[in-house]
Parts: structure tokens; sequence; C-alpha cells
């Protein structure tokens, strides 16, 4: 086959086929199309930045994250969005997985010059992943490490004194959780997770800037401009739910790439009734430590008494109910505040506390 | 188009794996059964990223030599994409065949690179392979 020229620059030679438009493009274009779609994406009707913005990228060392923080930074000086950008990492304390992945984020922070914080689940929540897998078996660890994930981002991003946690959810991952909601029939995150921003009162602005970037793009940018990100798979049992979409939703862009597209496009569409949003459970704050919920204990907080009390897979039916005060001698979240530990001056604190204070900005 | 500079070094090779976790990143392993040099066979340089060297002995490259013209084709076959991916089925996959394989090409979420080109636009399994081409396959189906 004789080499395809770029149907952008009609020079070089095409070296991408994008999946989301058939374009044959050479390799520069391709960068410099990836790069506009991802910054229109990001200035789109009011914009997802406003000027002198905190901004965390959650950064896992994998090649979604990393190549956001790779574009965020070209483009915060390119277009001049006047953000002050920083590395957050969540370390579960998965031997032989994230030590690896957070070996990646520290080059990372060097690479771009970001500052890097790193905060483990054993400094806030007295466990590691290795721990409560020992404890609760393979099954259902997926369940903890989701739930205390999206917490300590959150509590990373105010002790950091952020506005915004940016994520490297990508248009495959987008189309992923809409075809999972809608299998599970859970209208209320149905409703939101196409959304490019999202946020609720007390809680943090969260964006995904890669909402329609296809997983082959993220790949192939990384790939030739030479990034480096790490590639592992989880040692613990994988989200088999999502693993079956994942599989079923590349099956169908082998057919037809733009079903990414117009899955999300479907996801978007799906409006919910007044009369049906009326119906869903208000939210408020958990009366244990302070974060967003909505029962009277957050998730975390159930799961965290469940571990300490040994009980290990009831603390997953576990009714979030209970007293407002843990039991005596068990393991507790912090308060989670806004700016609560950024502003307050140090106090002398105990356990896990002090030591969630002592994380610094490395 | 002008081509924009970003002044981002890194020193990747951008494909997921560092050389630390990768048992002998630089081995070049000997096919087996690898036929004499000559006319008769071409070099190929074979690349995993994304996670995929896992499937292959954890060597991330691998360098083979094929026969110039597919055994036992009738009106002299050249080598093809089709021919190297059921000969690495058979000779380099050290496990998991269904996470690499799929019919006779590879699971979709495998990208493959054909001198650094995207091979759906060199044909995919109907591109013939010539002397010291480099084949890069680089898995997306782990999360990010």
């Amino acid at each position: 086959m004789p080499p395809t020229p770029c149907s952008l620059c009609h020079t070089a030679r095409a070296l991408v086929k994008r999946p989301k438009t058939g374009q044959q493009v050479c390799k520069d274009c391709f960068f410099e199309v990836f790069e506009t779609e991802v910054h229109n994406t990001i200035v789109e009707g009011q914009g997802i930045f406003s000027r002198g913005e905190r901004v965390a990228i959650g950064a896992s060392g994998g090649k979604d994250s990393t190549v956001l923080a790779h574009v965020l930074s070209v483009l915060n000086k390119r277009y001049d969005y006047g953000l002050d950008l920083y590395l957050l990492s969540i370390d579960e304390g998965i031997t032989g997985y994230r030590d690896d992945s957070l070996e990646t984020v520290k080059q990372n922070q060097v690479e771009y010059g970001l500052p890097l914080k790193i905060l483990s689940y054993s400094e806030l929540y007295g466990w590691t992943m290795d721990k409560i897998v020992e404890q609760v078996g393979r099954r259902n660890n997926c369940t903890f490490c989701g739930v205390f994930r999206r917490q300590a981002l959150d509590r990373g991003a105010a002790q950091l004194g952020v506005d915004h946690i940016v994520t490297g959810h990508n248009a495959d991952d987008i189309a992923e959780t809409v075809l999972m909601n809608i299998m599970r029939g859970d209208i209320a995150r149905l409703g939101r997770c196409t959304a490019v921003t999202t946020q609720s009162e007390d809680t943090i602005k969260r964006s995904k800037p890669f909402k329609y970037a296809y997983e082959k793009e993220i790949v192939m940018y990384a790939y030739f401009k030479k990034l480096t990100y790490f590639s592992t798979e989880c040692i613990y049992s994988p989200d088999a739910y999502r693993g079956h979409a994942r599989v079923f939703l590349k099956d169908l862009e082998a057919i037809r790439p733009s079903a990414i597209i117009d899955i999300i496009h479907s996801g978007e569409s799906f409006v919910l009734e007044q009369s049906v949003q009326k119906g869903m459970k208000a939210m408020q704050t958990c009366l244990r430590c302070g974060y967003i919920s909505s029962n009277d204990l957050c998730k975390a907080c159930a799961l965290l008494e469940g571990l300490e009390a040994g009980l290990d897979r009831s603390a997953l039916r576990q009714t979030q109910d209970s007293g407002t005060a843990a039991p005596e001698g068990y393991r507790t979240i912090p308060k989670y505040e806004r700016y609560g530990s950024y502003s307050q001056p140090a106090a002398p604190t105990e356990g896990i506390e002090k030591a969630v204070q002592a994380i610094e900005i490395r | 188009m002008s081509t924009i500079s970003d002044d981002i070094v890194t020193s990747s090779n951008g494909l997921g794996y560092t050389s630390a976790s990768a048992t002998h990143p630089e081995t070049m392993v000997k096919p087996p059964a690898a036929p004499s040099t000559g006319e008769d066979t071409i070099e190929i340089r074979l690349e995993f990223g994304g996670g995929l060297h896992l499937l292959f002995s954890s060597k991330p490259k691998h360098a083979i030599r094929l026969p110039r013209f597919v055994p036992g084709s009738s009106s002299a076959q050249p080598t093809n994409m089709r021919y190297l991916v059921k000969w690495m089925k058979e000779n380099l996959l050290s496990e998991r065949e269904e996470m690499f394989g799929d019919g006779d090409g590879v699971r979709p979420g495998i990208l493959v690179l054909v001198n650094d080109a995207d091979w759906e636009l060199e044909g995919e399994l109907e591109y013939e392979l010539r002397d010291r081409d480099e084949i890069v396959f680089i898995s997306t189906l782990h999360g990010g």
C-alpha cells in the first residue's frame, strides 16, 4: 500500500486513523486536533475553569491521567487559562500495583514541574487495601476501594485547598458507565454520569476534560509523545461488571467506531421528569465525619465500622443508620471540612488525624 | 500546520512499561525453530505496550525471523500480518491466548502499529511484511 497523505495538511504521511471521524492524519496534525478538541471541551459553554483556579489532577500513573497532566499543562500555557495545577494521587496500599505506579507519578511530577500530593488509605482510614482484602476476601473489595477512593480524592483536594478536581475519564469510560447504569436501572447516576462537570453543595467540583477523547487516541498520543506512564492491572479481583461492559463496547467499536460517542449522546439525552427527581433521596452530611451522604452515615463510615467490627461481607449490607458515635475503640475518619485542615492552625491531635495533617505537598 | 513546542521533555518509550517492571527488556529472543538466515526469511521486530508483554514471557521486545512466503501457500503468498499473528499465537504467546487473539486477528482494544503507523491505514491483516519491519502491539484494555 502506498503511504496515505494526511487529510488535513495533505503533505505529511498519515499515521493515525481517527476513530471518531475516520480522518487519516499525520502525527503533528493528530496532536493539534486532539489537543484542540480537549480545549473545546474545556471552554464550551461557560467553560469548566475560571481564571486563577487551583486544580488538582487525579493522577494514578496510568495512561489517561498522565496524558491529562501533559495536555492540561500544554493548554494552560498555550491558551493562558491561568490555572494552578497540582497532581493528587491516592495510595490504596496495594503492594506490587500502586507502589509501582506511584513511582511513575513521582516521575511525572518532575517532568511537568507540578506539585504532587499523595494521600494514602492507611493514613486516612487506618486500613490498606492489602489488609482489607485479607479480611473481606477478593469478591467485594472493589466496593471498599471505590467508596474510599472517591472520598480520599475529595479530602486530599480539601487539604490542598483546591477548587476543582479533574480526572482522566475518557469517552470509552463514560460510554461504559452509561451502559452499566442502564443495565442496573440506576436512573440517578445515568442522569449525571455524562456531565463534563459535576458539583453538589459542599463537594469539590469535578470535571472530565477527556469526555469526548477516545481511548485509542489517548494511547496513540502517549505513544507518539513518549510519555511516562505505567500500565498494569489491579492484582485484586477486577471490576467484573465493568469488564463485561468494556469488552462489549470494544466489540461495538470494532464494527462501528462512532458507537462510543453515540452511547454518550444517548446518555446525555436522558432527562429525568421532575416527579422522578423529587422521589429521590435528598443529600445530607454524614453525622459522623461530615462528608456528603444520602444517609445518616456515609458509605465510607459504614464500611469502616464494618471493618473495625470484624464483619466481613456483612459490612456491605450494613444499614447506614447506626448511631452518630462510633463504638468505643473503633478507628474513625477525620471530620471532613472543605478548607478545614488547610487553613486551621495546627492543633495537637492524635492518631489518624495527626498523620493526615502531617502530609505535605511533595 | 505548525508544530507547537510544549517544552516538556520525557525520556520514556510511551508504552506504559519501565525496564524495571519487565524482565530482560532488551533481550532479543530467538524464535523456536528459527529458519536459517538468508533470502528466504525476513526479520521482524516486535514490541508490546500497555501491559501486553506480560503475555509474552514478560519481554517487551522480541526480534523474530519469519519465512518470506507463507509456508504451504500454493501461489507464493508473501508473509502478511495474518500469518504473523498466527505465528505469534503458536510460537511466542506464553499465556492466556484469549487476551491477545480473536479469530484470525487480535482482540478488539489492542492497537497495532506498523512502522509507527496505525495498521488500520496499512490494510490490517492483509499488510505484507517486509524485512526489518517494526510492529508494535498496545493493549488499551487495562484501566488508566
